[in-house]
């Protein structure tokens, strides 16, 4: 079931939304032509997509493409122009401000791109806001906040000011506020964009991590302008451009099938098996394989990478097990499987090479 | 004919007179209240007893140096004189009583000064419109000359230290009205946009984030109103403010020098108490606040 539903979802800031949608939609002018025209400036396009429930949905696009309006026209901290979003079937875009707060306390939680923490309380006290405007005691929420912060590893500074931590560490405080009040919906704001690469990919196995273990598991709403993490992190993922979604699809149908060029210039020098996790290729064990799995210890986690796994997989006698971080098998993936995806890879980017030297052999004539 | 724009100002100043005198009176019994109060229990304790409380507040807020400062600048206004092994000590100039009448002035134009200035700072960081319409006001405060307004201040509250009050809060109220809106305004608007996201309500979001954030701002804005109070002394003092002005106007209308020079020198020695006291408690807001990142 859809948790987040948005259908024709529009932002036009200034002048005239009414003439510029007009403009954009029914005359196909472009963002900048609107602009131009109207002084409108079109940030998100007709975008509809749904969010299935305890999925990551990715959405991702270069720098003013849309990404972070679109995400705060969900929880409403910028008021969408046309169109409608619906949470759990409910329509938040007629909510009033009262409906609007109880969806924000109780549902959803957002994450930021510079963290947006407080700096004038403790972490400890960043991590219990949430509770405390929605009125819970002190004793409960503090006792609530520490769970989380043990859960995010930063057990022991719940009194240190958030401008004495690392970014990481920052980040980490940042994901448990929006944690600590068990949130159905998390969005993410280029959550990690800010950390170093070494730490974001921490954060990002984290994550994963985090979200494989929860039960009900949160659905992630992820915004990112990087591809890498899109497809690490993404079940699914939408490619934004000059404001609207250009293509909705998992991280494989969008490397094999990309809808246009667009699409096609982001992802033609991807090396797929460096991006795309083993739960894509892995299946449910078959016959007498699990039995057979028990007798060996190795084992994958599902976000490792094919490329990571390939070693493994070629010097194993059967499948390798795939167990998520609480050891619980998720499936098993076997030579054939990693092998195909190798050489699907591989024609995959020879294909597009000679595109480029049949682009460039074209143009210098 | 010209126009008589004055004319019709004396007219509108006489017209407040005869028909809000009831207001104006309450007006002037909160302030002289307010005032003697102060005066009363900054005099409660003798001169060397304050200066020691002065001088623990300074050391407690700012640091040993300011404490010193303090230790030996008040004392010098103080009316301490001892006799030993028959020799006269003479410690202090003895100006203590009007120091003590100026500070609490000052204490109380800048408590109305904050108790207006902040509320309106507030309202004109969350309004744009009313910013526009405060900005020009607070503009016309600032540079019009205080003598302007001291006349209506007097026809309407009489001699003495109200109106003198009345002027140091018209002149010093800006700078308070002016920062908190800057600090309000200043606040991250990441910071913002994760109260709202975690569903604060407008007033939860002033207390709990907004007004925190922009305190070492505001606590600056403090710092200015008081300096520019104690700016008023002298000009408090040609209305019939008691305080150390007084030494001041009649230096200067007897041509007397050294007294003159006595009580600005006392003016100089309380500006620099108050500010360096105000400037390290906003210091220390800031660094209890200090920027993320
Ligand atoms: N308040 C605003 N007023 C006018 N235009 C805006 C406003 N906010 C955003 N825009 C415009 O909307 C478009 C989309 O902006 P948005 O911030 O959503 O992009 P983004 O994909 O998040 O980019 P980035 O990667 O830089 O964060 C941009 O063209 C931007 O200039
Ligand atoms: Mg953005």
């Amino acid at each position: 079931m859809a948790v987040i539903e948005a259908e024709h979802l529009w932002k036009i800031f200034g002048g005239d939304p009414d003439r510029a949608r007009t403009l954009a939609r029914d005359e196909g002018l472009s963002k900048a032509k609107v602009k131009e025209e109207t002084g409108s400036v079109i940030a998100v396009n007709n975008a509809s997509f749904d969010v299935k429930a305890q999925e990551i949905f990715v959405v991702m696009g270069l720098s003013g493409s849309g990404k972070s309006t679109l995400l705060r026209c969900v929880n409403r901290l910028i008021e969408p122009t046309f169109g409608s979003v619906q949470v759990d079937g409910e329509e938040v875009t007629t909510y009033d401000e009262d409906e609007l707060r109880q969806l924000r306390r109780t549902k959803m939680s957002m994450v930021f791109q510079n963290f947006g923490l407080f700096p004038h309380r403790s972490v400890l006290g960043n991590v219990e806001y949430g509770l405390e405007v929605s009125g819970m005691d002190e004793s409960k929420r503090q006792e609530k906040a520490r769970r989380t912060l043990d859960l995010v590893g930063l057990e022991g500074y719940e009194d240190s000011n958030p401008g004495e931590l690392s970014g990481g560490m920052q980040q980490r405080v940042g994901l448990a506020r929006a944690l600590v009040d068990d949130p159905e919906i998390l969005l993410m704001d280029e959550a990690f964009s800010a950390l170093d690469p070494l730490i974001r990919e921490e954060m990002q196995n984290e994550l994963l991590d985090l979200q494989d273990q929860w039960d009900p598991a949160c659905t992630i709403l992820f915004i990112t302008h990087d591809l890498d993490e899109a497809l690490k992190m993404g079940d699914r993922i939408a490619i934004m451009k000059d404001g609207w979604i250009a293509q909705i699809g998992t991280p494989t149908e969008i490397l094999m099938n990309p809808a246009d060029d667009y699409v096609e210039s982001f992802v033609q020098n991807v090396d797929r098996t460096k991006v795309i996790p083993v739960r894509t290729v892995m299946r449910e064990p078959r016959g007498d394989e699990a039995d057979h799995l028990s007798e060996t210890d190795a084992s994958v986690s599902p976000h490792t990478s094919i490329a990571e796994v390939l070693p493994m997989v070629l010097q194993a006698d059967g499948p390798v097990a795939v167990r998520d971080s609480g050891e619980v098998l998720q499936g098993v993936v076997s030579r054939e499987d990693v092998m195909e995806e190798v050489t699907r890879n591989a024609s995959n980017v020879s294909k597009t090479r000679e595109a480029t030297r049949q682009a460039k052999a074209m143009e210098a004539a | 004919m010209e126009l008589d724009l004055g004319g019709w100002f004396a007219l509108l100043i006489q017209w407040l007179k005869a028909n809000l005198g009831a207001f104006f009176d309450g007006v002037t019994t909160v302030i002289g209240t307010t005032t003697s109060a102060l005066e009363d229990v900054l005099l409660f304790l003798p001169g060397w007893a304050m200066v020691l409380v002065f001088t623990a507040l300074a050391w407690w807020v700012a640091t040993r140096g300011v404490a010193l400062f303090t230790f030996f600048g008040m004392g010098l206004l103080t009316d301490l004189q001892f006799t030993l092994f028959g020799t006269e000590f003479v410690i202090g100039m003895g100006y203590w009583d009007i120091t003590m009448q100026t500070l609490s002035l000052i204490v109380t134009a800048s408590l109305f000064s904050l108790l207006v200035g902040i509320p309106v700072g507030i309202w004109a960081a969350k309004s744009d419109a009313v910013d526009k319409t405060v900005r020009p006001i607070l503009d016309f405060m600032q540079t019009m000359p205080p003598f302007v307004y001291l006349i209506p201040a007097v026809v309407l509250f009489g001699l003495g230290t109200v109106p003198g009050v009345i002027a140091t809060f018209i002149f010093a109220t800006p700078p308070c009205v002016r920062l908190t809106n800057l600090g309000i305004r200043q606040v991250s608007e990441e910071a913002i946009e994760a109260a709202q996201s975690f569903g604060s309500t407008p007033t939860q979001m002033l207390v709990k984030v907004e007004f925190p954030m922009a305190l070492p701002t505001i606590l600056a804005g403090v710092n200015q109103t008081v300096l520019l109070a104690l700016s008023m002394v002298v000009i408090a003092a040609l209305i019939g403010s008691s305080g150390l002005g007084q030494p001041v106007v009649e230096g200067l209308t007897q041509l007397r020098i050294a007294k003159g020079f006595e009580g600005g020198l006392g003016i100089v020695i309380l500006a620099i108490f108050l500010d360096r006291v105000t400037q390290a408690a906003g210091e220390k807001a800031g660094a209890s606040t200090a920027q993320t990142r």
